[in-house]
Parts: structure tokens; C-alpha cells; sequence
């Protein structure tokens, strides 16, 4: 009878303060809010700034007063540097919010379906909204990233293999001079395609060269993820590789890179993220074309930044539209790799 | 039988290290290909200097020193009367100015941000907030450039404004003329917040790599979050966060779109940072790009050669700052 009445006690959390110590807390906040709308109200401050100073500098007051009548002089300065560091971090992400906001905000007006399927050929920067598209940048684009990804992939994940596998000769050396290489402004990439195989050379702009120049920017980010990626492929299987017999290339290329392989495509991703949205190596290299143009080799060709860059230039309102809608475009491309390299990065772990 | 037994052992293996042809081969491709980055990086430099050889020997040290920017041959080949000037002494110092403005904002903020996601964030949050800043470092440099001309600006001049009138007796913050619009002050803000997710990655890796026996000690000891991380979680980071900051002041001097659309430039070393009047050696190439004559392009390569050489060493430096705290963690 009395086995089922076995009270089984509920969990306690001694360390939760109790309601009664909470009174401090709350009243704290509906200091600070009520002294926020009295500096906004009675002060010069104004706007959405004005309020958030206020906020903070109040938070930290009285965050920092409550802590210090409680538990003394260290508590205060702990309280206060706290509230100041939780600021900072808002302050950081900030814009972000304030970039993705504005960006769909405006961007979306310029998007219509003729958007993806005509090019600005016929049409001028100043036609109306549903006049031309981007057609030619999104081609050039995609043009200019399968190029530059078959180039710098290759040497890039070779780099990461050597700095990893092989550690030869100048490991220390080559580590090094790809940190470097990840420094190197995007303009003196486009600077560099353009006097080594344009100036002078009677060549004209075309997609090859600006791919060459994107591939450049490509390598380092591509080499640096995949050489984290293999070190993290444990030790055990590469000795199981070489007791078996095989020699270090059949390793490598059966054990090494089959379990690193998501790995390895999460750095391709990043490295095509870094690109896609280079401008200023292109404006070198590309001359920027108006019309579809599928031969990479012959003739100007379009991007998605060169839109967006000559779309600014030109000012008037309609390009002004096109150029955000353009960059909408060119985000959701940015944020759907980024959050797939994240997912497959995930994957891994 | 047993002599019979010792007969049928197998010769002893030559046990050797000296790989097999296929891994002669294996090892000669890869090393090729690792070789690329300094070849890339040696190609740059010679292909640069090169082209722009003319121009520095003729215009000596006064390439980097003087202020003036001036062809006299046109873009359809004529020549005017007086002989051409190339000196970028305005715009290095004015790229100077922006990044040392990017990297006073910039820095601060992310440092807070990196304490933040170490020491006081709960964990959902930490999450969340590092993958916004990581988010935040792929969006490309038009992205900025295009939201800083229209969203920033206009509360930038407003700032400007603020501080001109409240620390307007510090000559930093003093203006000629009452112009506040595309100043160098401006194109720091906005750099600011491009640098601010490479600056926050880098101290968060720095600061978390400290070592826990120490953190605890300190509490042990009695001290409070903030103690701890002033008695040792900064001392640690120190010189990793320097070399932080000073990766993001290479990127910082190296920007070139996003400091175009906000920055009016002028051929003139300007220390007031409200005016709008400023230089940056990364959009001046753009700027003079397109009309630029033969000459004019050569001293435009012999500008590239100088920025590449002054981010170079800005990131070499970096670097072992940064791998040097890192290691000593570990």
C-alpha cells in the first residue's frame, strides 16, 4: 500500500536566487529603460544611436551600482565591464542586421522574372526597372568561378598535402608565404593579370584573365581550410595505410583524402565564397561587358560585381535600384555557400 | 633436419627508406604544386616592377614622398607642355591615416567581442553570434561599399559633426572648411567594420587558447571575471591580439571598393580626418585606371608594387605575432 507513496523529491538549484534577491535586478532594468527615455527626452541625444548610448552608459551605471551596494567595490568594477563587453559584442554584430536588412529591403524592388533572363545589351543604366537584367553578369560569374576553382584547386589542395603529408623541404617557408598570400590586396592580383598578360601584349580584356586573377585570391583560402582539415585526420590511419604496405601515395590518395573529403569540398566552398564577390580584380581584367558572352577567351565579359560597380557609377535612380538588386543576388549566392560549407563543416566534426 | 631448417630461412629484407618511384613521382607533383605560392608571389613582385621601373627610376625616392600626380600625356597621346610628376606621398599617408582610424574603432569593439564569446556568452548564444561574424567576413567588399555610401554615411557625417563641435580644439578633429561628407574619417568607419570579424576570430582563438590551470588560479585567488581576464587572460593575448590588429591593418590598407564609394580623393596629405578630402593608394589606381595613358599606367603598376610591399610586410609581421602566441599556448 504504502510502496507507491515513495515521495521522490523534487530537484532543487540552490544557486537559482530567490525571488527576493531578484527585487535589485528588476528594479534595475526599469531604471535604466525609465532613464533612457528621460536623456532621449530632455537631452540633445536623438534617434536610434542617441538611444542605445544612453542605454549602455545607463546599464553600466547601474548595473555596476546595484553590484557595488551589494557586494562592494570589485563587484562594481566587474558589473560595469561586463555591461561594456556585452555592448561591444552588440555593436559588432550590428551591422550585419543592419547590412542583410537593407540589402532585401531595397534589393527586392529591382527583382523581377526578366531579371535572370535578359542582359543589359539593349538596354541602358538609366531604362526602367523592367528593362535588361543580369543575365551576363550571372554567366560571367559563374564562367569566371569554375575556371578559377579548376585552377587554384589543384594547387591549392596539393600545397595543404605537402605542408601536411609530405613536409619537405621549405614547409616552414611555404606556410608561411600562403599566410602572406591571403593578405595580398585583391587589386594587386588584378594589377598583376593585367601587366603580366595584357599591357602591351595587343590582348584584350576577357573572362580567362579575370578568372586567373580570382584564382590567385582563391589559392590561399583554399589551401589554408584544406591543410587545417587534413591535420585533423587522425595519425592512426595513415600508420594503418603504411603497415599494410602501401606506399605514401597510395596513402594519400585511399586513405588520406577519402576521409578528408568533405572536409577538402567545405574549403573549395569557402574559397568560391571569397571570390564571388570580388570586384576590384576584375575592373582590371574583364572589361565588364554588357552582352551574354559564353567564350571566356574572346571578348569582354560580365559579372555580378562589375554590374553592381558600373550600376553605382552610372547614379541615376534606376541603376541605383539595379545595383541593389543585383547585390540581393550576389548575397543569397555569398550566404548559400557559406551556410553549406557550414553544414558540411559540421558534418565532419 | 636443423641444418635443413637454417637452409630454407628467407634472406634477410633490405629494410630501406628511399621511396619507390611512385612515390618520387607523388612527391615531385605535389611539391610543384605547393611551389605555386611562391611563384605567384615572386611573379607579382618582378611583373610589377618591371612595368613600373621607368617611373621609379626616373622619379627616385620622390615617388614616395612627393604629392603630387600630375601626366601631361594625354589619353589620345598628346603631350602637354609640362613634364609629368608621379608621387604618392599623399596617398600612402592618407592609406595610413584610414586603416589607423579602422583599427582605433575596429579594434576595441572586437576585442570585446572575442571576451564576449569567450568568457560571458552562454553557449546558444555563442553559436549563433559566431557564425553572424563569421557571415559577416564573407560578405564581399562592394557589399560594404554600396550600405556604407548609403546607410553609414549619412549618420557618419552626423558624428562627424558631433565630434567637430565637442573636440573641435584638437587639431585632429578640427576642419577647414565645414565639409564632412566622403572623409577619411568615414572610410575608417567603414573599414572598421570590415576588419572587425577577422580582428574578433583572431583574439577569440588567442584568448581561448590560455591556459585553464591559470584562469583558475585566479579564481582560486578570489578574483572576480574581470580581474581574471585583466590579470591573465590580456596579459596572454597581448601580442596575438597586436598581431590581430595588424592583420586587419593590412586588409585595412589594402581595401580598395569599399574605400571608393565613400572617399574623396584629393592629391594632398590631409591629418584633418573630418574634412572630406583624403587619399588611399588602392582607389587612386582605380580612380586614374581608366583614363590613364601608357606612361601613366606604368606609374600606376609602380603604386600596385608599393602597396603590395607595405601589406606584405604589414602581414609577415602579423603573422608571427599571431602564430607565436598561439604555439605557446599549446
Amino acid at each position: 500500500m504504502s510502496t507507491n507513496t515513495i515521495a521522490t523529491p523534487k530537484p532543487k538549484k540552490p544557486w537559482r536566487p530567490t525571488p527576493k534577491a531578484l527585487i535589485p535586478t528588476y528594479l534595475g532594468i526599469l531604471a535604466t529603460i525609465l532613464g533612457t527615455w528621460i536623456l532621449i527626452e530632455f537631452t540633445g541625444l536623438a534617434g536610434k544611436l542617441g538611444a542605445f548610448a544612453s542605454a549602455v552608459f545607463l546599464t553600466t551605471l547601474i548595473s555596476s551600482l546595484i553590484a557595488g551596494l551589494q557586494r562592494g567595490k570589485q563587484a562594481a568594477k566587474n558589473a560595469a565591464v561586463a555591461a561594456i563587453i556585452t555592448s561591444g559584442a552588440l555593436v559588432a554584430v550590428f551591422p550585419v542586421v543592419s547590412i542583410l536588412g537593407t540589402v532585401i529591403a531595397r534589393g527586392v524592388k529591382g527583382i523581377y522574372l526578366g531579371f535572370f533572363t535578359t542582359d543589359m545589351g539593349l538596354a541602358s543604366v538609366n531604362d526602367p526597372l523592367n528593362v535588361g537584367g543580369i543575365l551576363h553578369a550571372i554567366v560571367g560569374t559563374a564562367l569566371m568561378i569554375v575556371i578559377a576553382t579548376l585552377v587554384s584547386v589543384p594547387l591549392g589542395i596539393s600545397t595543404a598535402i605537402y605542408l601536411t603529408e609530405i613536409k619537405g623541404p621549405g614547409t616552414r617557408l611555404i606556410r608561411f608565404l600562403i599566410q602572406a598570400m591571403s593578405g595580398v590586396p585583391s587589386i594587386v592580383a588584378g594589377l598583376f593579370i593585367y601587366s603580366a598578360l595584357i599591357s602591351g601584349s595587343g590582348r584584350g580584356f576577357n573572362g580567362l584573365f579575370g578568372a586567373f586573377a580570382l584564382a590567385i585570391l582563391m589559392l590561399p583560402t583554399v589551401a589554408r581550410t584544406a591543410e587545417e582539415v587534413l591535420l585533423l585526420i587522425a595519425q592512426d590511419l595513415r600508420e594503418a595505410g603504411l603497415a599494410l604496405g602501401a606506399t605514401q601515395w597510395r596513402t594519400v590518395a585511399m586513405v588520406v583524402v577519402p576521409a578528408a573529403k568533405s572536409g577538402l569540398i567545405t574549403a573549395v566552398i569557402l574559397g568560391v565564397a571569397r571570390i564571388a564577390g570580388e570586384t576590384a580584380p576584375l575592373l582590371f581584367t574583364t572589361g565588364g561587358g554588357d552582352v551574354t558572352n559564353l567564350n571566356p577567351v574572346d571578348g569582354v565579359m560580365g559579372s555580378i560585381p562589375f554590374a553592381i560597380w558600373k550600376a553605382l557609377i552610372s547614379g541615376s535612380e534606376e541603376s541605383n535600384a539595379r545595383a541593389w538588386a543585383s547585390i540581393l543576388v550576389l548575397l543569397v549566392l555569398v550566404m548559400v555557400l557559406f551556410f553549406s560549407a557550414r553544414r558540411l563543416g559540421k558534418v565532419r566534426r | 633436419m636443423l641444418e635443413e631448417k637454417a637452409s630454407s630461412t628467407p634472406k634477410p629484407r633490405e629494410i630501406t627508406t628511399r621511396p619507390r618511384v611512385s612515390d618520387k613521382i607523388f612527391r615531385a607533383v605535389i611539391f610543384t604544386g605547393a611551389l605555386s605560392s611562391l611563384v605567384i608571389l615572386a611573379a607579382i613582385a618582378i611583373f610589377l616592377g618591371a612595368r613600373g621601373f621607368e617611373i621609379l627610376a626616373r622619379e627616385g625616392l620622390s615617388f614616395i614622398t612627393g604629392y603630387e600626380w600630375y601626366s601631361s600625356i594625354n589619353a589620345d597621346g598628346t603631350s602637354g607642355d609640362d613634364p609629368s610628376v608621379y608621387g604618392i606621398g599623399a596617398m600612402l599617408i592618407g592609406t595610413i591615416v584610414i586603416a589607423f582610424i579602422a583599427i582605433a574603432i575596429g579594434v576595441p569593439i572586437s576585442i570585446a567581442a572575442a571576451l564576449y564569446l569567450n568568457f560571458y556568452a552562454p553557449n546558444i548564444i555563442r553559436g549563433f553570434l559566431v557564425g553572424v561574424i563569421d557571415l559577416m567576413a564573407a560578405f564581399p567588399s562592394i557589399l560594404f561599399g554600396l550600405w556604407g555610401f548609403n546607410i553609414l554615411m549619412p549618420s557618419g557625417e552626423y558624428w562627424a559633426k558631433l565630434l567637430h563641435k565637442y573636440l573641435g580644439w584638437i587639431p585632429l578633429f578640427d576642419v577647414s572648411t565645414p565639409f564632412f561628407s566622403r572623409s577619411p574619417f568615414i572610410a575608417g568607419l567603414v573599414l572598421s567594420i570590415m576588419i572587425i570579424p577577422i580582428v574578433t576570430s583572431i583574439a577569440r582563438e588567442v584568448f581561448s587558447q590560455t591556459p585553464l590551470d591559470r584562469i583558475q588560479a585566479a579564481y582560486a585567488l578570489g578574483a572576480t571575471k574581470w580581474t581574471m581576464i585583466r590579470a591573465v587572460v590580456l596579459p596572454f593575448g597581448y601580442s596575438g591580439v597586436v598581431g590581430g590588429a595588424m592583420l586587419g591593418l593590412g586588409r585595412a590598407m589594402g581595401e580598395t571598393v569599399a574605400v571608393f564609394t565613400v572617399l574623396n580623393i584629393v592629391f594632398q596629405a590631409n591629418f584633418q580626418i573630418l574634412l572630406g578630402a583624403g587619399g588611399n593608394v588602392a582607389s587612386m589606381i582605380i580612380l586614374k585606371f581608366g583614363e590613364a595613358s601608357a606612361e601613366e599606367i606604368k606609374a600606376l603598376m609602380a603604386a600596385g608594387l608599393m602597396l603590395f610591399l607595405l601589406t606584405l610586410i604589414v602581414n609577415m609581421l602579423a603573422d608571427l605575432l599571431v602564430s607565436r602566441t598561439v604555439k605557446q599556448g599549446r
